[in-house]
């Protein structure tokens, strides 16, 4: 194989080749304090507030695809076979682009601080070709705050321009762009720096596995939304940087008729379809998953390999039977999700293994499935508590019952004595749900922290348990839910 | 959504009233618009990074600073003796350390500065800082400081007639509490602040300041200094609402402390997390009432306390309390009344100003106390909340001011009529009888909200307008721009005089250099004073060029006028330029100051008589709901505004002022919470644990509708009224409306729910409804 070692991008209408990368230099800092381009702000520094979104151009199928991206968390070397795009440059030919001008019409800017990266969030959709309603908008923009104009003209914005077909400088410019990417896209391994500082993008499992045995010191990374904090937020030294980005096999979603398989460093955005397809409740977790720019950068295998407790996929995807495929050297392994969380900050995972892929199973015919995740703010925000349920059902009785939380323990944890209350019971039989949501006290002590206290998240686990049993008994969700109501039901809430 | 404001057309302006864009929207959307950190840093400029206890309170036994002086890139490292002046922010009371000196009073209070070729550098190595603390057991609630007995201030308090004689006679009366969280500014921008050295001792600071005035002197003060040598300017802030009216000072003087120390220009541009650790918020209060009343539910007595957690110092803790007392009436006519109010001190940030500046929290109450009468009642609490208004008879505030503007009942009738809430209401109550799940509300809330400092001599304002001989005009006034479009709005008043385009008017960045001692841009009375200022110093200039039009056409200056980019005289016209350049031939003066006093304000503190406000800003919103009664979720359906802007000077501007402060309310009363620990740290410093609104919250039926207003009854400028804090406390009808969903639960309880209206707190006042029932 070959090494590179520089990363090279599109920026500028020109390839930028950089050979003296920091594995934690951000795209942001490379930004402002390199090139002095000062129009992508900093707000937060944590992927949070959406100042410093920009677009990235990246190939998929061979098509280029425009994506919101914080800059402040994206590493710089995350980057490379890229195109940035940042609001500096919208403007073409003097004329402004027409987002732009729509945020003018709308009177869309106040302070002004937030409207770069709304502006850049809406040039991005308005690249996924239209036409939108307003609840598209207020989900590509969740990641974008703004403090003072209430949202109402931005989305107006959105709604006026994001109308169709692109039209502008860009979407002229398509083929170019495309050969532009397509020329960068080498199969060669990437490795900046030295043996004891770098930022390195193996191209191939192999060299990942190879690289990463050499370095078990090293920093995994996928999409960094975590492990960008760990060096913007908490300000730790990560000298060895090892991007699985760049590895196209870990990328890849495959579905099958039982199941679906996810490549470890496949993003949210790439892996939503399918995963989402499972159940509608799972499209509306990962809608409300981070924000546009977290799922254009974030990983499945991220959520998992951190072994966060309140990571929103984990319960999800143990009550579904999961399995997590994992590799050291050349020797692979798969167990079970659920195995792969032993305590908080504690994962079965050993030095230099990493984790290739997820295997989902789908739904069989008698299984219910729900999901509800509860936080103070609907979209983009941690969850206090999540609440996965796959009921099977048969001849009205719950046949087995898979029930997991986030939020309640130290890890994504199965509540088992609530699901053996549940099992051979009558599904419509509210009163001997009481044993299974009594069950849950023996299932969890959680804790209180700033995001709810111990007594709200169990008495809501209990909550979300039977709603989920109401639900699977037959009300339709639009009575029982005030957000993501399932498809294809009678009358709407508001 | 309907957007098509109704004002007043007939007025015979050109650019005031206009729905111009804001002056840099243009350079907003393209990135090309600087804040402080965008600016070019002069070379060599270094960078600080504020460096804290992990402690709330204690005395500093001893600090071990030598890691973070031997760390990478290291210049100097800032504590309190390096001080050559005065180590003090405070806006007034002399009680803000800018570095703590032997004593820590919370958590986040700065203890020293690191200064680095970098930010980055600088904020690793203030890391590495070891601080020594004999730790004291901190007073972290409200309810700790009222243990501990300190306060910041005295308590201070309205009494008119006999409350509690009225209370003992009532036919009924009502008591309750009310907590009412604090809330974070999250300016967009965080604080940040860059000083330039000069020569002979002089400063040049750039600051991120809704003050230029109050900085230039806290950072002569701190150099030791007089304010002539030190110049604050600032062209626009990334958000304010506030929180950059004090808590701008001591970025400032740190980096004006560097910029000494080191001789090289020095920035400071604080983290999200620093920022939100060490800086104010809004005021969290605990309202507790007792009031008196009829059987109609006219009341006829109330005696309101509130509880209010300062922090650790007075900051502007005297302005933002005694707003909070004159609003508690919101609305309503007390005849009887005691409203006091408790300044406690607790070792936590010390609050400060937060768009209402203490008023939204007066208004909260007042909201529950009529919801709370209703729902013992089982009326309708708009019915309730009409019997209670101010009218023609009971138009005397608890604090002797009698209204002369009131428009209350008159926009309430309109907004119910517009918001259809009697069959709404009828609606949800069919509706919540059927659903078991999820409960619906719905409220109309009014907002009366005085305008002016309450301080009075602040009510005064400077401007500085020159003509130049090409004919371009170049407008300052001691005004700042935080995105609520005074800039834009002064241009359209310097432009309407001179009769020329708005756009040929150039606006120029606010600073100390061009008019001095200006008052913070505040208390929404940015456009309102600013807006005079200016237009009378154009105004002085035009009064010259009349003169010499008139002289040079044999016209009566009477008969010149100022249109459309020329100037009538007679029969003669010539362009503006051509008259500012003969002007300068015949050698007047094209440039002139202007200046302002707010007239009639009278207020005296001291003895709580006079009248502290010029007029009143009114308004109106109902809020639809849905609670899911599992979980405690909640949902806003639809919202109707209705909001007095007078005549507005711009309507695109007032309308965005109205709908950003309405989402920041909603955000206060429902997601935003700030959570400490019982050690007093902050658990919620950052936007992933603090959670302002995002777009989905807000409704998509979202109707804000501008009152059809004849003008402010006042000779404002323009006879517009301020618009900056009002809708804010429009929100307030969220929180009713969520109050009256979960009521629904049970006839004639009343929902214990405090704000903000969180998952949680919504769920405890479901369960208290079924332990009640
Ligand atoms: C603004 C914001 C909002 C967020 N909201 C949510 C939310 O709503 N719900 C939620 O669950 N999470 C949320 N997150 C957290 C985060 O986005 C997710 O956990 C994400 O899935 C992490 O993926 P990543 O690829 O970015 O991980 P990284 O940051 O790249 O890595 C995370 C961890 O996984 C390790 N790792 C990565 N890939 C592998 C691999 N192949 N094998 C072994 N280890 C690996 C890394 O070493 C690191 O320890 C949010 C984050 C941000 C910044
Ligand atoms: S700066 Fe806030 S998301 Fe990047
Ligand atoms: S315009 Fe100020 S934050 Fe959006």
């Amino acid at each position: 194989m070959t090494i590179r070692s520089s990363i090279r991008f599109r920026y500028r209408g020109e390839t930028v080749e950089l050979s003296n990368v920091g594995p934690m230099d951000t795209l942001l800092d490379w930004l402002r304090l390199d090139r002095g381009a000062m129009g992508t702000k900093e707000g937060c520094g944590e992927g949070d507030c959406g100042a410093c979104t920009l677009a990235i151009g990246s190939l998929r199928d061979g098509h280029i695809v425009y994506e919101p991206v914080n800059a402040c968390i994206q590493l710089l070397g995350m980057v490379d076979g890229k195109e940035i795009i940042t609001v500096d440059d919208l403007a073409w030919g003097g004329k402004l682009h027409p987002v732009q001008s729509a945020m003018v019409d709308t009177h869309g800017s106040q302070c002004g601080f937030c409207t770069p990266g709304f502006v850049m969030s809406l040039f991005t959709l308005y690249h996924q070709g239209g036409p939108v309603d307003r609840r598209t908008v207020n989900d590509h923009i969740a990641g974008n705050l703004c403090r003072c104009t209430g949202y109402r003209p931005i989305a107006d914005a959105a709604l006026a321009t994001c109308l169709g077909q692109p039209n502008d400088a860009w979407s002229a410019r398509v083929g170019e762009a495309t050969s532009h990417l397509a020329d960068l896209d080498d199969d060669a391994d990437v490795f900046v720096g030295s043996d004891a500082v770098f930022f390195a993008a193996p191209a191939s499992e192999d060299a990942l596995a190879a690289l990463y045995l050499r370095h078990p010191d090293a920093t995994l990374v996928g999409g960094a939304t975590d492990v960008g904090l760990w060096i913007t937020k908490q300000l730790h030294t990560l000298p060895k940087i090892i991007h699985t980005g760049r590895i196209k096999s870990l990328h890849r979603v495959a579905e099958g008729v039982d199941g679906l398989t996810i490549g470890a460093a496949a993003t949210y955005a790439e892996a939503e379809s399918a995963l989402g397809g499972i159940d509608p409740d799972i499209a509306e977790m990962l809608r409300r998953l981070g924000s546009k720019q977290v799922r254009a950068s974030g990983t499945v295998g991220g959520n998992i390999a951190n072994g966060s407790p309140i990571g929103d996929s984990p319960p999800v995807l143990i009550v579904l039977d999961a399995r997590l495929h994992l590799r050291r050297g050349d020797t692979e392994r798969d167990i079970a999700l659920e195995d792969f969380f032993i305590d908080y900050g504690k994962q079965d995972r050993s030095a230099s293994e990493f984790v290739v892929r997820i295997s989902v199973p789908r739904l069989a015919d008698d299984q219910v499935f729900r999901c509800y995740k509860i936080s103070k703010r609907f979209d983009q925000d941690i969850s206090a508590l999540l609440g996965a349920f796959r009921f099977t059902v048969k001849g009205g009785k719950i046949r087995d019952a898979r029930i997991a939380y986030g939020g309640m323990a130290a890890i994504p944890k199965r509540a088992l004595a609530a699901e053996s209350a549940l099992q051979g019971i009558r599904l419509k039989d509210s009163n001997a749900w009481q044993k299974a949501l009594a069950a849950l006290q023996q299932d969890f002590q959680p804790i209180d922290d700033m995001r709810a206290s111990a007594r709200y998240r169990m008495e809501t686990a209990k909550a979300l348990l039977t709603k989920a049993l109401i639900e699977a008994a037959g009300e339709v969700s639009n009575r029982t839910r005030v957000v993501g109501t399932r498809g294809g039901e009678l009358e709407s809430v508001a | 959504m309907n957007l098509s404001p109704k004002f007043d057309a007939a007025a015979a302006t050109a650019e005031v009233g206009r729905a111009v864009a804001h002056d840099s929207a243009a350079r907003h959307v393209s990135g090309s618009a600087p804040y402080i950190d965008d600016m070019r840093e002069p070379a060599g400029t270094v960078h600080l990074a504020p460096g804290h206890a992990e402690v709330a309170k204690g005395k500093i036994a001893g600090m071990d600073l030598s890691a973070v002086k031997a760390a990478p890139g290291v210049i100097a490292v800032l504590t309190a003796s390096d001080i050559p002046g005065i180590n003090d922010c405070s806006p007034a009371m002399g009680d803000d350390p800018i570095l703590a000196d032997g004593e820590v009073h919370f958590h986040g209070q700065v203890v020293f500065a690191v200064v680095a070729e970098t930010r980055d550098q600088a904020r690793r190595a203030a890391k590495l800082g070891k601080i020594m603390i004999d730790a004291a057991a901190p007073a972290v609630t409200v309810e700790d400081g009222e243990a501990t007995g300190e306060t910041v201030l005295p308590p201070y308090e309205f009494l008119r007639g006999t409350p509690d004689e009225e209370m003992d006679k009532a036919e009924h009366t009502v008591t309750g509490t009310i907590r009412i969280g604090g809330q974070e500014h999250f300016y967009l921008e965080g604080q940040v602040a860059m000083s330039v050295p000069g020569e002979g001792g002089e400063m040049l600071v750039y600051s991120s300041t809704q003050h230029p005035g109050e900085v230039q002197h806290c950072v002569a003060k701190m150099l030791g200094q007089s304010d002539a040598t030190v110049v604050c300017e600032c062209r626009r802030m990334g958000g304010a609402f506030g929180g950059k009216e004090s808590q701008a000072a001591q970025w400032a003087a740190l980096s004006a402390l560097a910029a000494r120390v080191t001789g090289r220009p020095a920035k400071m541009r604080l983290d999200r997390d620093d920022d939100m650790i060490m800086t104010g918020k809004r005021h969290d209060m605990r309202a507790d009432y007792r009031v008196a009343l009829d059987a109609r539910g006219v009341v006829s007595a109330v005696d309101m306390n509130f509880a209010s957690r300062c922090g650790y110092s007075a900051d502007l803790s005297l302005g933002v309390n005694d707003r909070t007392l004159f609003h508690a009436d919101n609305a309503y006519f007390y005849p009887h009344a005691r409203i006091a109010s408790q300044r406690i001190r607790t070792n936590t940030v010390s609050n400060t100003a937060f768009r209402g500046f203490g008023g939204p929290q007066g208004m909260v109450c007042a909201e529950r106390m009529m919801d709370q009468i209703a729902i013992l009642m089982d009326a309708d609490p708009l019915t309730i909340r009409k019997r209670n208004f101010y009218a023609r008879g009971r138009d005397v505030t608890p604090y002797g001011l009698k209204l002369e503007d009131n428009i209350m009942a008159a926009l309430v009738r309109e907004l119910e009529k517009t918001s259809e809430y009697k069959t709404r209401r009828r609606d949800i109550a069919r509706f919540n009888k059927k659903s078991k799940v999820l409960k619906k509300g719905i409220a109309l809330t009014p907002v009366k909200f005085g305008i002016s400092f309450t301080l009075k001599h602040l009510n005064q304002a400077g401007a500085l307008v020159h003509v130049y001989t090409d004919g371009s005009v170049q407008v300052n006034h001691g005004g700042t721009e935080m995105g609520q479009g005074l800039y834009i709005k002064v241009a359209q008043v310097v432009a309407e005089e001179f009769g020329i385009p708005v756009a040929t008017v150039k606006i120029t960045a606010t600073t100390t250099e061009k008019v001095p001692n200006a008052a913070p841009t505040a208390a929404s009375s940015g456009s309102d004073i600013n807006g005079m200022a200016a237009k009378r110093a154009a105004g002085a200039i035009r009064d010259r060029m009349a003169d010499l039009a008139a002289k040079l056409h044999q016209a009566k200056k009477s008969d010149v006028r100022f249109a459309g980019g020329k100037v009538y005289a007679g029969n003669a016209e010539m362009s503006f330029a051509e008259l500012a350049k003969e002007c300068f031939l015949d050698r007047i003066s094209l440039s002139s100051t202007g200046f302002y006093s707010t007239p009639k304000i009278t207020w005296d503190r001291n003895t709580a008589t006079g009248r502290p406000f010029l007029y009143f800003a009114y308004g109106a919103s109902c809020s639809e709901v849905t609670v899911d009664t599992l979980t405690g979720e909640m949902r806003i359906n639809r919202v109707d505004i209705v909001h007095d802007v007078g005549r507005s000077l711009n309507p695109a501007i007032d309308i965005g002022q109205i709908e950003g402060g309405f989402v920041q309310g909603m955000g206060w009363l429902t997601t935003e919470e700030l959570v400490y620990d019982d050690q007093g740290l902050l658990r919620t410093h950052a936007p992933s644990t603090y959670k302002i609104p995002t777009c989905s919250d807000v409704p998509e039926d979202f109707r804000v509708n501008l009152w059809a207003s004849k003008g402010n009854r006042e000779n404002t400028i323009y006879r517009s009224k301020a618009v900056g804090e009002p809708p804010l406390m429009l929100a307030t009808s969220v929180f009713s409306a969520i109050t009256m969903a979960i009521a629904s639960l049970n006839k004639g309880v009343v929902p214990p729910l405090d704000a903000p209206a969180t998952p949680e707190a919504i769920m405890r006042a479901v369960n208290a409804m079924k332990v009640e029932g």
